[in-house]
C-alpha cells in the first residue's frame, strides 16, 4: 500500500518497474528528434481510416498492442487500464479501447492524462489489489483543432504562442519488477487558476499549476531540484517553461538547470513550424516512451520527475469568458531502486 | 492602355489598405478574426449609409468591392433601394436580398466542396 | 491574477503579407469585372459576378488544401476579401461532413461565417429603420 507522504505526495512500498512502453507518432512527429525512439511512426494521420476520431482510436489500439508486444504479454495478462484523451466524452481512448476487453478506467486530465493514468496504475499496483496495470492517452492534431477550435481548412492565422498538438500516443505497463525504470513515487496535483483567458497561450495557464504541484513534491518529501537529473514537463512550451522557472524562482527554488518540456522535445522548433512547441495527451506520454523511459532503463538519466500538465478548458467555458484552470502530476521515474529518500 | 492600368493599381492598393487595417486589428487589438469580419461588414453598412463608400468604389473598383466592406455596402444600398420602393416592408426585404448572391454562392460552393473533397491534415 | 507577464511580441512582418495578397485578391477581382464586362455581361452585375468567382475560387482552394497555407501567410489578406467569407462556409461544410450532409454539412456549414450575416443583416435592418423613420431616401 503506497504511503501517504504530506498533503499530496505517494511513496511506492513495492519496487514498482514499468516493464514496457509504446510510443507511436505520425508524419510531424516522424519529421522531430525524437522520431528513432518511436515504436512506429505512420505518415498518414488517417491511420487508414475515414474520419479523424476513428484514426485517433486506432492509433491508441496499435500502441496498446505493441506496448504488449514489447512486454510479451497478451490483453488477458493485464488487470486494467487508465485511459484518457482530449475529445468529447473521451472517445479517441474508449473507442480504441473498444475490443481489448481489458478492464478500462476513464480519465480525464488533458494534457496530464499520462501522469494520472501511472499515477493511479501505481495505486493499485503498489497495493497489490492488481498484478499488472496499463497506463495509455493520445492525441490527434486534426481532432483537436475540430473540437477546441477551427475546421482543419480554416484559414486561421496562429500567434507565436500557440502549439501543436501532437498526433501521438503512448502506453506504459506498470507491475513488480526488478528491473529500471522504477516508478518511486506519485504526486497528485490541484486545480490552479491564476486567470489566464488565452486559449493560443495554454503554457501560460498551466505554469501555475506546474509549479503548484513541484512545490508540493519537494515539500512533501523534502528534497531539492539537484537531487533529480530532470524534470519534464508536458506541454508548457517555450512560454510556459519560461514562467514555471520564474514562478518557482520567486519561492527560491530553482529548476532552470534541470528542467526541459516534452513540448520542445518532440519537435525541432527551428525546422518544424510549430510556433511554441507541442501539445496535446500523447506529446508527453509519446516523449516518455520513445526517449525518457529508454533513457532512464540505460542509465543515461538517473532520476526523473516526469509532470505533463493539463489545460482544463472547454469550448464552452472559453466562449463564456472563464480563465482557463491547469492540473499536473508527478511521477518520479528512476533507474535505481533506492536512494535520495 | 495606362488607364486601364491605373484602374488595377488602384484596385491593388486600395483592397491591400483595407486588409492591412485589418491586419492591425489582428495583431494589436485582443480583437479575434471572426469579430474583426462583423466589424468590417457593420462598417460597410454604415459608410455606405453615410454616402462614403460609393465614392471609393468609384475609385478603386474592386478594391472596395471585393474586401467585407463591400459586402456591407452592398447590403445598404439594397436596403435603400427596397425602402425605396416598398416602404416598410423594404427593411426586412432589403438585407438578404441584396447579399443573396454572395451567400447563394458561398453555400453552393461549400456544398459542393463538401461532396468532392476530403478533410486533409495540415502539413 | 499575478503573472499575466511575457506574453510574445507580435510580429509585424504579417503586414506586408496582408497587403500583398489582400491587394492581388481586389487585382484579380477587378480583372474578372472587367472580363465579365467584355463577355456582355450587364454593368450593374459584373462586381457581384466577380464576387461570386472569387467565392468559388476560394472554396475550390479550401477543398483543396491550399486555402490555409496561403492564409497562414497572407492573414488578414485572405480573411477581408470575400475570399475569406467563403473559406468560413467551405472549411465547416468539408470537415462535417463526417457528421453526414444534414446535421453535419448542412447543419453547421454558417458555424464560422454565421456572424458575419446575422450582423451585416441586422446593421442592414438597423440602417433601413433609420432611413425609413427619417425619410431619407
Amino acid at each position: 500500500m503506497a504511503k501517504k507522504q504530506g498533503k499530496q505526495t505517494y511513496l511506492m512500498q513495492q519496487c514498482l518497474t514499468v516493464r514496457a512502453w509504446a510510443a507511436v507518432g505520425s508524419k510531424k512527429e516522424g519529421q522531430g528528434p525524437l522520431a528513432s525512439g518511436f515504436d512506429l511512426i505512420e505518415p498518414d494521420s488517417t491511420f487508414g481510416q475515414d474520419s479523424w476520431e476513428k484514426a485517433e482510436s486506432r492509433m491508441v489500439s496499435l500502441t496498446v498492442a505493441k506496448a504488449l508486444s514489447n512486454a510479451a504479454l497478451t490483453y488477458e495478462d493485464i488487470d486494467c487500464i487508465f485511459a484518457g484523451d482530449l475529445l468529447n466524452q473521451c472517445v479517441g481512448t474508449t473507442f480504441g479501447l473498444r475490443d481489448s476487453g481489458i478492464p478500462l478506467f476513464g480519465l480525464y486530465g488533458a494534457c496530464s492524462t499520462m501522469a494520472e493514468g501511472m499515477l493511479l496504475a501505481s495505486l493499485l499496483v503498489d497495493s497489490q489489489t492488481v498484478r499488472r496495470a496499463m497506463a495509455v492517452t493520445s492525441s490527434h492534431f486534426c481532432t483537436a483543432e475540430r473540437q477546441y477550435r477551427f475546421p482543419l481548412e480554416y484559414g486561421s492565422v496562429r500567434p507565436p504562442s500557440a502549439q501543436w498538438t501532437a498526433t501521438a500516443s503512448g502506453a506504459v505497463v506498470l507491475e513488480e519488477g526488478n528491473q529500471p525504470p522504477y516508478l518511486r513515487a506519485a504526486a497528485v496535483g490541484t486545480v490552479e487558476d491564476l486567470g489566464v483567458t488565452d486559449q493560443n497561450n495554454m503554457g501560460a495557464a498551466m505554469a501555475p499549476a506546474a509549479a503548484a504541484t513541484l512545490r508540493r513534491f519537494f515539500a512533501d518529501t523534502n528534497t531539492s531540484p539537484e537531487q533529480f537529473d530532470l524534470i519534464a514537463t508536458g506541454d508548457l512550451g517555450a512560454i510556459g517553461s519560461q514562467l514555471l522557472v520564474e514562478l518557482l524562482q520567486r519561492d527560491g527554488i530553482d529548476i532552470k538547470s534541470r528542467h526541459t518540456d516534452c513540448g520542445l522535445l518532440i519537435y525541432d522548433r527551428q525546422k518544424q513550424d510549430v510556433h511554441s512547441g507541442g501539445s496535446g495527451c500523447g506529446c508527453s506520454a509519446s516523449v516518455l516512451g520513445s526517449y525518457l523511459l529508454p533513457s532512464l532503463r540505460d542509465g543515461k538519466i538517473r532520476n526523473l520527475l516526469f509532470m505533463p500538465t493539463g489545460a482544463l478548458l472547454s469550448p464552452t467555458t472559453v466562449q463564456q469568458k472563464e480563465s482557463i484552470p491547469g492540473i499536473a502530476h508527478l511521477v518520479w521515474l528512476s533507474h535505481e531502486k533506492e536512494g535520495i529518500l | 492602355m495606362s488607364a486601364i492600368f491605373l484602374s488595377y493599381l488602384k484596385a491593388f492598393v486600395v483592397g491591400g489598405l483595407i486588409c492591412l487595417v485589418g491586419q492591425l486589428l489582428i495583431d494589436f487589438t485582443k480583437l479575434t478574426p471572426a469579430r474583426i469580419l462583423v466589424a468590417f461588414v457593420v462598417a460597410g453598412v454604415f459608410l455606405s449609409g453615410l454616402g462614403l463608400y460609393q465614392p471609393l468604389i468609384d475609385f478603386a473598383g474592386a478594391g472596395a468591392t471585393v474586401p467585407l466592406t463591400g459586402f456591407g455596402a452592398t447590403i445598404a444600398r439594397g436596403v435603400r433601394d427596397a425602402v425605396r420602393e416598398y416602404g416598410f416592408m423594404g427593411i426586412l426585404l432589403g438585407p438578404l436580398t441584396a447579399s443573396a448572391a454572395g451567400i447563394t454562392a458561398a453555400m453552393i460552393a461549400g456544398l459542393i466542396v463538401s461532396l468532392v473533397f476530403k478533410s486533409g491534415d495540415k502539413s | 491574477m499575478v503573472k499575466k507577464a511575457s506574453p510574445p511580441s507580435k510580429i509585424a512582418a504579417t503586414l506586408p503579407g496582408a497587403f500583398l495578397i489582400g491587394g492581388l485578391i481586389c487585382l484579380l477581382g477587378q480583372t474578372l469585372i472587367d472580363g465579365y464586362a467584355a463577355l456582355g455581361v450587364e454593368q450593374k452585375f459584373c462586381p457581384v459576378a466577380a464576387s461570386c468567382t472569387l467565392v468559388a475560387l476560394a472554396a475550390l482552394l479550401t477543398g483543396l488544401n491550399i486555402f490555409d497555407n496561403i492564409a497562414k501567410y497572407a492573414g488578414a489578406g485572405t480573411l477581408v476579401p470575400i475570399t475569406g467569407f467563403a473559406n468560413a462556409v467551405a472549411s465547416p461544410a468539408l470537415e462535417f461532413k463526417t457528421e453526414g450532409m444534414v446535421l453535419g454539412v448542412g447543419a453547421k456549414m454558417f458555424l464560422i461565417a454565421g456572424p458575419v450575416i446575422v450582423y451585416g443583416v441586422a446593421a442592414g435592418v438597423l440602417y433601413g429603420l433609420i432611413i425609413w423613420l427619417f425619410g431619407l431616401y
